[in-house]
């Protein structure tokens, strides 16, 4: 049980921009994505809090992209759908303008949120606001990382000889790439070499 | 199949199964037990003097039964690779040889009892998943009488009966006395849309099978009566109406309503009782045949495959997608893809489909000829390290080296380290930072989110790729519990360090929960075993120090189990209930002494 540990200061004051997200309905409906946006506004380091209608859109990104050029931002906090969705998205996006990818958070306000407290829009909101609030302060920490590349086999190892075995091998293979298929029976074939005619058309399985 | 067995690129190891997987992307590293043959591959030119002579007569399982072979045998006329094979374990004994008649008639001497089975190892970048499926076995369900009459059939097995290259060339008989039936009856959703029996999804096949079966039927016998018992007929795809419309125009009956009981009469026919929901009435159908349309379960490999790979599956056993939309044939891990009834049950063309897109998929990560690592790996702070080696240790990928005894700071080999963090939650000296989830940064969350009246929140740890996964997974399902859950991502279980659970309990947390993948699930082999004994720790710890232990909840939910989170969040909220301000401020106190 080690004491309260020291938080590090960070060096440079940061410059962060908030964006939340209506998801068209799906998160406005049962979240005020305004008033949000409203109440972290003045958070430490907040330098921009938005709401906007579909951040993911190409007219969203270009309105962040904007943001972060015109106020020199250093990092991004979207209060938007899970980041097991868009994180991918919106790390291009700030890598597009310049900004390491790794100076992203997201809030997750759709999944998390809206869509699992859809009749109770004070207590929803209010947790939006405080996971947005989470998501500022872990950004203010992060860290600028690089993506390391390493060497690639390019082989592809297909298990199971059925029909979609036999097609994905197939399809690798006639692309140039090598495949090693695995099948446990004695032949490749699986349940489709069993069948005669299939449907709709009736036409011969093998 | 034969291109396959052809293909200049394509390695084909049949009689083979993959006993372990190691590795990330682009660089995986696969076991294969390859079974012996007995028979080489590569000279047997399928001539079949061997099968003639052998004296072993053995049930034909590609004719499920309805046919004989031998013990050695090519499994059926076209399959690849063409050889034969022995069954050991049917052949009268080879190690002596106790027959040897076959080795007798091999011209070419293919057959060598000496064989063993072999270990492979294949390196590859990529890996495709589809082991397919199995047929539901319809035992259970002995109100149809499956094993107590002859005369009722699976859908498979009526399939290898009128199968041109079947064990009676297509011909329709039936199995008690091989007289051509006068009727025959199917019954639908045999093991599916069942609540206690096989499966509760839809099949997606069965009807569509039946509609081709009635057709065949109708086709080469117009005389004989077809009768199809249903729920619903499902013909929903490309061409599907239109055969199901002309099935009925050929005379087909369709009656729907699921029958209730079967029986066998004195002349092998069989009288089906079932209540037409169509006309409400109780009615009795006599037919000489009657085929059960087998659902489909997933394949028995599934279960091994997916704790070998880490991967995920659905509560019905199949795999599960990393998105159901969006990424339909990914599996969460990168460079894992999903094709055929291996992610659910499906037709040859969506397989024919899906099997596609795996491939894209594959080829969409392979072409670059390198692979982007995520920077996500920990980090040595080497003046802090007291070299003890207790991170070696925990690393579920022996990717840190530590010279205890030259008292050297540990390294970890990043290439090596995929992430999950419990290096640095284990370590006593602070001396591991994991990237991209520093103590600075989660301990900043754990402060804002309690900044403002703690009592009120659940605190909630969830590892990426299973409970918070299984967060969106209820959200996605619309399932609703208490908005005062708050989470905090992590990569893995693994990762909650000690003072995460100090802190949040110091800020006056009525109650934590730390989330993670099931036990064998895990994502990172097996971190989270960790988890489990680190809360098991810090629990001891409370209950000495006089706090409720309870007051720390450790749960595992997979990707798929969104109800089991949400109800989770239900218990967690009756838990907090339990904590009254006067217990919150008493623990504060408590731990602002330590």
């Amino acid at each position: 049980m080690s004491k309260t540990p020291s938080v590090k200061p960070v060096e440079q004051e940061p410059r962060i921009g908030v964006y939340v997200c209506h998801c068209g309905l799906n998160i406005a409906q049962s979240v005020d994505c305004a008033k949000v946006a409203t109440e972290v506004a003045d958070a430490d380091g907040v330098v921009v809090a938005k709401d906007i209608v579909y951040a993911c859109s190409e007219p969203g990104q270009q309105q962040i992209k904007q943001d972060i050029v015109d106020n020199g931002l250093d990092r991004v906090v979207i209060a938007s759908c899970s980041p097991r969705l868009h994180e991918s998205t919106f790390k291009k996006m700030i890598d597009s303008v310049g900004l390491n990818p790794y100076m992203l958070d997201m809030a997750n306000l759709r999944e998390q949120c809206s869509w699992v407290h859809m009749n109770d829009r004070e207590n929803a909101t209010a947790k939006a606001e405080t996971l947005v609030n989470m998501a500022i302060s872990r950004v203010r920490h992060l860290e600028p990382l690089t993506e390391e590349t390493l060497p690639l086999t390019p082989r592809t190892l297909v298990i199971g000889g059925g029909v979609a075995g036999i097609q994905a091998a197939l399809d690798l293979a006639d692309s140039g790439y090598d495949v090693t298929l695995v099948e446990k029976n004695p032949s490749i074939g699986g349940v489709m070499a069993q069948i005669d005619k299939t449907f709709p058309t009736m036409d011969c399985s093998i | 199949m034969t291109d396959v067995g052809r293909h200049p690129r394509i390695k084909l190891l049949c009689l083979s199964e993959v006993v372990d997987v190691k590795g990330y992307v682009g660089n995986f590293k696969v076991k294969i037990i390859k079974k012996a043959r007995y028979v080489d591959e590569t000279s047997c030119t399928a001539c079949g003097d061997c099968a003639k002579v052998c004296p072993v007569v053995r049930p034909d399982e590609f004719n499920m039964g309805l046919g004989s072979r031998k013990a050695i045998y090519s499994p059926f006329p076209q399959a690849v690779p063409s050889s034969y094979l022995i069954n050991a374990k049917e052949c009268l004994g080879h190690n002596p040889a106790v027959c040897s008649k076959c080795v007798e008639v091999c011209a070419k001497g293919c057959i060598n009892f000496h064989m063993s089975d072999e270990e492979i190892i294949e390196e590859v970048g990529t890996i495709i998943v589809a082991t397919g499926l199995q047929p539901y076995d319809p035992t259970e369900m002995d109100e149809y009488g499956y094993t107590r009459f002859d005369n009722v059939l699976t859908s498979l097995e009526f399939e290898r009966l009128v199968n041109a290259s079947g064990p009676t060339k297509g011909t329709l008989i039936r199995p008690s006395d091989r007289a051509h039936p006068k009727s025959v009856g199917f019954i639908q959703c045999v093991g599916s849309r069942s609540a206690t029996r096989g499966g509760h999804y839809c099949s997606n096949i069965c009807c569509m099978n039946t509609v081709k079966s009635t057709f065949i039927i109708k086709e080469h016998y117009p005389d004989v009566e077809v009768k199809v018992f249903y729920i619903d007929i499902r013909a929903f795809g490309k061409g599907f109406e239109d055969l199901y419309a002309r099935s009925r125009r050929m005379g087909a009956q369709y009656i729907r309503g699921l029958p209730g009981s079967v029986e066998e009469m004195d002349n092998g026919s069989l009288r089906v009782a079932v209540e037409n929901g169509a006309t409400g009435t109780l009615e009795f159908h006599e037919l000489d045949m009657l085929v059960l349309a087998q659902g489909m379960k997933p394949a028995p490999s599934t279960q091994r495959l997916q704790e070998i790979m880490g991967l995920q599956l659905t509560p019905d056993g199949f795999f599960l997608e990393a998105h159901p939309k969006l990424q339909p044939v990914d599996a969460a891990t990168r460079g894992i893809f999903y094709a055929g009834c291996a992610e659910g049950p499906k037709d040859i063309k969506e397989s024919v489909t899906q099997a596609s897109a795996a491939a894209m998929r594959a080829i969409r990560l392979m072409h670059k000829g390198e692979i982007t690592t995520e920077p996500i790996t920990s980090t040595i702070i080497a003046e802090k390290c007291k070299a003890c080696g207790r991170c070696a240790e925990v690393c579920p990928y022996n990717a840190i080296t530590v010279d205890v005894k030259a008292k050297k700071p540990a390294v970890v080999n990043s290439a090596a380290c995929a992430g999950c963090g419990t290096c640095s939650a284990e370590c006593h000296f602070d001396a591991i930072s994991m990237n991209h989830f520093t103590d600075t940064q989660i301990l900043g969350q754990v402060d804002t989110m309690l900044a403002v009246a703690p009592e009120t929140k659940i605190l909630a740890f969830a590892c990426n790729w299973c409970s918070y996964a299984g967060a969106d997974y209820a959200g996605v399902s619309r399932l609703q519990y208490p908005a005062n859950v708050h989470l905090i991502r992590v990569m893995c279980s693994g990762r909650v360090d000690e003072k995460f659970i100090w802190e949040g309990f110091r800020q006056g947390a009525p109650v934590i929960l730390v989330s993670g993948c099931h036990i064998g699930d895990c994502h990172y082999i097996d971190a989270n075993h960790w988890t489990q004994k680190r809360v098991d720790r810090i629990r001891k710890k409370m209950e000495k120090i006089g706090l409720r232990p309870e007051r720390l909840q450790l749960e595992w939910i997979s990707a798929a189990e969104g109800i089991r989170f949400a109800e989770t969040m239900q218990r967690m909220e009756i838990l907090r209930r339990s904590v009254s301000a006067e217990e919150i401020a008493e623990t504060q106190s408590v731990l602002s002494k330590l």
